[in-house]
């Protein structure tokens, strides 16, 4: 059994009762990604001799605040900027980049926190893809069978976690890159109401949608984390100023009268059997356990991809701009005049994916096709806003499947951008409307695959999520279950 | 609504500052060219009395006092330059 | 063919607050390169900006100054450029709903005096500064890069390169007096592009335009136009066709020369920024700032003529810089007579300003202490004369008068006994001047005044020694 199988309440214990040290859990981190990131290819940058260092001061002080998260290895996704530790966003562009220079809010919270960041991990370039396929460097394997993808684009961080690499992780979430992974791999990613966490330090690639959240093998042990990066942030003006609830207390209450809906639109043609089949196979468990479904609809979700692509796209291709070879990253050697230097780095620095999304977006924005594509997006965005809030003038929650399918295998449709996109179809519309979404274990499929429930809340109401998430874990045990990876056999 | 044209394609890549090839021009104007058709699914909708979002979250006047602080040294900010000299960013000048 | 000459000037003023427009660096003018920056400024990845609330009360001061009226709901945008000053490659502007609009000043030449209209007043983020080697390289120097920004858009009221020039002169003392910024062109905190075109009498539509930069002063502006105004008109005279071009101009050789020909207009991209929510002025803001104007130069010029009755050619120089109308403010309320105190600061203390290239506030002279110069003339202490030597001292180690005069010996001596016993023993020494006098030759007076200033080492009153020495050949 592995360390990481244990809850962080138990690893706290263990700790306290010095059972064992920080340095143990460190130890743990390194001696599996030694044993199976050949095979995950979950890490693209470790940071051993710095964590083992901090394990050692750690053993040394007393957890003063019963911080749960003291000591806890953390992995923390590429486009997260940690000081004196490269950050490269999957991009051969930043693959000098070995010092940002600052701390990302979350990364400074948990410091603050005392937990071990034991590496960056491995993504799309810049959170473009869905696959993890668009990582410049290689491609993150999903641990429940390599042959497959582990989803993006926080492919890295959902596959560390259920190969437990590290105890939890940081991914980010602009259209479904923490939930579609974390259904793909059989772990819990939450996407948190846009505003929820301070997005300073993460590396932007479409700022109106862009949220941070963690991914951790249990509905508990999120809330944990989301608890401690949560929070205004006087560096982000778009960062909410809420009241924070403890969001472990939604733990204490079951789902008893509990209104669910489940949009039509999610359970259509373009979603497995399978999938289908185990979402209703999870709303059954919901009845019983005195909770009531009812089939609502989101009658524009047809429109959230498109509407998603041009809008992300064209907020992308102003924050790629900065990527220019001028003040860090990686200049072209051809580069004898100034707009050689623009257009040579820039090239040879961005892999296809961020090319084609650059050009959309500025296409998108471009003189005489700003009102048709960029301005009608934001326009639909509001009606697909609408639908969310109408649905919640009368529900608890919002539940459906996170992915139309499985993970599919490495390969198979990186060559094909519109299906590809296919596949962020529900995930996409949570991010339009700014509302916290999570994906949770729901089953697997005939091939052993993990598939995701989604579940959707109101804007800052995680703690419903949580207790819905958490009664359903409570009476299965599908997040019990563990990957076979090379080195277990 | 009309097709994306190679030359609108190199327009674009010109004012993105992409530097693509005469097979990139071919690929990128078929793959724009349907991502921009599926797009065009929009059209459906009337949207003539829809107000677009920008921000999600209804925020306003979000600001900080005017408090100067120092943050990094001049040393660190060069640090990551690809090319420098006498304490300034290098670049090659403007082709003229 | 008689022609008629459109321009509209394009003003970059950069705003004098503590830190800059989005981040927290040091907002400061002369330090070595890249020291005020930090990843913020530099467009590190995973920065994001915070408006800095004094900018934008800054902003709404000189909106309201220029008469516009002010934006209940405006936000930002992103303008989108690549250039290695520009780190985002955007910088962050505001495209449709600028803050100010709908603004008026008003100018004066050949004593006319018009109304030119401010179509927008708006905010934005400077840019780093480029310096080109001769190496094929250029320099970027980040200090610049974030320091607040208004643009200030004229319509095309302005009729002739002299109008532009007076148009500057009072924007600048505008501003000025509101005290955003120091608009200093020698350090780039004022910055100015004009458009100019020209269209035959009686027709209604504008020519084509072209555009000047790299304008270094307001009298290059000027010039700048004059040249471009006959350029145009003889391009046009022998059949040729304006290009809609940006020009530059030389300082060497007085002329314009071509930068480059605009093709279509720029395509910036603009696109609401999503890392800054809108804004929301609403009337309690706005009249809190506007109680914070102070009273601005043409309403002071008024009050001048009206209630301190000086000319109003005295009221237009002293209200020309705020730094000379508060000197003048301040010497009047410490007691100096206002014309008096007008006479000085517009003859020997501007003089000597141009003549040693200083400003008001590089002088050592305080208001206090011109005001107790004058009133030691005032009350006879000192002559004029000796008023210059105190002065001299003060513009160039401050000081007391008082003390001055002191040190230096240069109180007069109007005490009427001690005068009449010296003039007594002077005309005992000068009969024969006394007989020249009472003959008709006026000049012996003045060589009794010579005599009576030699024996006082020219301390004596002069008018009272005058008055003495003919009370006192009378009775001879």
């Amino acid at each position: 059994m592995s360390l990481f199988d244990y809850s962080l309440k138990e690893l706290q214990n263990k700790l306290h009762n010095k059972e064992i040290t920080v340095s143990d859990l460190v130890s743990e981190s390194y001696n599996r990604i030694k044993a199976v990131d050949e095979d995950v290819k979950a890490f693209l940058t470790l940071n051993e001799e710095e964590a083992i260092n901090k394990a050692k001061q750690l053993d040394q002080q007393e957890n003063k605040d019963s911080s749960l998260l003291f000591g806890i290895p953390l992995g923390v996704k590429d486009n997260i900027v940690t000081k004196g530790l490269r950050t490269t966003c999957g991009s051969q562009f930043l693959d000098n980049f070995h010092d940002p220079l600052y701390d990302a809010t979350v990364v400074e919270k948990l410091q603050a926190e005392h937990t071990v960041t034991i590496g960056k991990l491995n993504m799309d370039e810049f959170a473009m893809g869905s696959s993890n396929e668009n990582s410049s460097y290689f491609t993150t394997r999903n641990p429940w069978n390599t042959e497959y993808v582990p989803g993006g684009s926080s492919g890295g961080s959902a596959a560390s976690v259920a190969a437990r690499e590290v105890f939890f992780s940081l991914g980010s979430d602009t259209g479904g890159s923490i939930r579609q992974p974390a259904a793909f791999c059989g772990v819990v990613g939450l996407k948190p109401t846009y505003g929820l966490v301070s997005r300073f330090g993460l590396v932007a690639f479409a700022s109106s949608l862009d949220q941070i959240g963690p991914i951790t093998r249990t509905v508990e042990d999120n809330a944990h984390l989301l608890q401690a990066i949560v929070g205004n942030d006087p560096m982000d003006a778009t960062s909410a100023n809420v009241d924070i609830p403890t969001y472990s207390d939604a733990f204490k209450e079951d789902v008893k009268g509990m209104k669910i809906a489940v949009p039509k639109e999610y359970l259509q043609e373009g979603v497995s059997p399978e999938v289908k089949d185990a979402v209703l196979q999870a709303l059954k468990v919901y009845e019983d356990m005195g909770a009531t479904w009812e089939e609502v609809s989101l009658p524009h979700s047809k429109y959230a991809v498109a509407a998603y692509y041009l809008l992300a796209s064209s907020e992308a291709s102003a924050n790629l701009a900065r990527f220019d070879g001028v003040r860090y990253g990686v200049r072209s050697e051809k580069a004898e005049n100034m707009i050689d230097m623009f257009k040579l780095s820039r090239s040879e620095g961005f892999g296809d994916e961020v090319k084609r999304r650059i050009m959309l977006g500025t296409f998108a924005l471009s003189s005489g096709y700003y009102d048709a594509y960029y301005k009608k997006a934001q326009k639909v965005r509001t009606l697909i806003k609408n639908d969310f809030d109408k649905v919640f003038e009368d529900y608890d929650v919002i539940i459906g499947p996170t992915t139309p399918t499985p993970a599919f295998k490495v390969g198979e449709i990186i060559d094909d951008p519109l299906t590809m996109y296919a596949n962020d179809i529900l995930t996409i519309p949570v991010n339009l409307a700014g509302v916290p979404g999570m994906s949770i274990p729901c089953g697997f499929s005939s091939q052993g695959l993990p598939i995701g429930l989604q579940i959707i809340g109101k804007h800052f109401d995680e703690s419903t999520i949580y207790r819905t998430a958490y009664a359903f874990e409570q009476a299965t045990d599908h997040h019990k279950q563990k990957p076979v990876l090379g080195g277990d056999r | 609504m009309a097709e994306i044209s190679k030359e609108q394609v190199k327009h674009v890549a010109h004012l993105a500052r992409l530097a693509i090839t005469d097979e990139e021009v071919e690929t990128m104007t078929k793959q724009l060219g349907d991502i921009i058709k599926y797009a065009e699914l929009l059209n459906e909708l009337d949207t003539e009395n829809v107000e677009p979002t920008t921000h999600v979250l209804d925020l306003k006047n979000v600001m900080r006092k005017d408090e100067p602080k120092k943050w990094i040294e001049k040393e660190d900010a060069l640090k990551n330059a690809p090319d420098q000299q006498d304490g300034q960013f290098r670049v090659p000048s403007i082709l003229e | 063919m008689n022609f008629e000459t459109i321009i509209g000037l394009e003003v970059h003023v950069e705003l004098k607050t503590n830190s800059k427009i989005f981040s927290p660096s040091f907002n400061a003018f002369g330090a070595e390169p890249n020291e005020n920056i930090s990843p913020i400024d530099l467009g590190y990845p995973g920065v994001l900006p915070v408006l800095n609330e004094e900018a934008v009360n800054f902003a709404m001061k000189a909106s309201m100054a220029l008469n516009c009226e002010i934006a209940t709901d405006t936000k930002f945008d992103r303008k989108n450029y690549f250039y290695p000053d520009n780190p985002k490659a955007y910088q962050i502007s505001q495209f449709d709903q600028p803050i100010g609009e709908n603004g008026w000043i008003e100018i004066e030449v050949d004593g006319k005096k018009k109304k030119i209209g401010i179509t927008r007043l708006h905010m934005e983020e400077d840019a780093g500064k480029l310096t080109h080697n001769d190496d094929g390289h250029s320099l970027v120097d980040f200090n610049r890069q974030g320091t607040p920004l208004v643009e200030i858009v004229s319509e095309p009221d302005l009729r002739s390169p002299e109008e532009a020039y007076a148009y500057l002169e009072k924007l600048k003392n505008i501003i000025q007096y509101t005290g955003v910024s120091d608009c200093k062109m020698e350090e780039g905190s004022l910055r100015c592009d004009a458009n100019i075109s020209i269209r035959p009498i009686g027709q209604e539509e504008f020519g084509v335009k072209t555009e000047l930069k790299n304008l270094n002063s307001f009298s290059f502006v000027q010039k700048g136009l004059e040249f471009e105004e006959k350029r145009q008109r003889e391009v046009l005279l022998s059949g040729g066709e304006i290009l809609q071009e940006t020009r530059r101009y030389d300082e060497q050789t007085k002329e314009t020369i071509l930068m480059r020909v605009k093709e279509g207009s720029d395509d910036y991209r603009y696109f609401p920024e999503p890392d800054l929510v809108p804004l929301y002025i609403d009337e309690a803001w706005k009249e809190r700032i506007r109680a914070e104007i102070p009273e601005l130069p043409d309403a002071r010029r008024e009050r001048y003529i009206s209630e301190l009755n000086l000319p109003s050619y005295d009221a237009s120089v002293l209200t020309s810089t705020k730094e000379m109308s508060d000197f003048f403010e301040e010497t009047i309320e410490q007691g100096a007579d206002v014309k008096q105190a007008s006479n000085w600061l517009m003859g020997e203390v501007s003089a000597h300003m141009n003549k040693q290239q200083l400003e008001l506030a590089g002088l050592p002279l305080t208001p206090e202490a011109l005001a107790k110069m004058i009133q030691l003339i005032e009350d006879g202490t000192i002559s004029s004369k000796m008023a210059k030597k105190v002065f001299a001292e003060l513009v160039k180690n401050g000081g007391d008068p008082e003390k001055i005069v002191k040190e230096k010996g240069l109180v007069q001596i109007s005490d009427e006994g001690q005068l009449k016993e010296i003039i007594s023993g002077i005309l005992a020494e000068n009969e024969q001047s006394i007989i020249d006098y009472k003959n008709g030759k006026d000049k012996a007076l003045g060589f009794l005044v010579g005599q009576v200033m030699k024996a006082t080492k020219g301390q004596a009153n002069p008018p009272m020694v005058n008055k003495i020495l003919l009370e006192e050949i009378e009775k001879r």
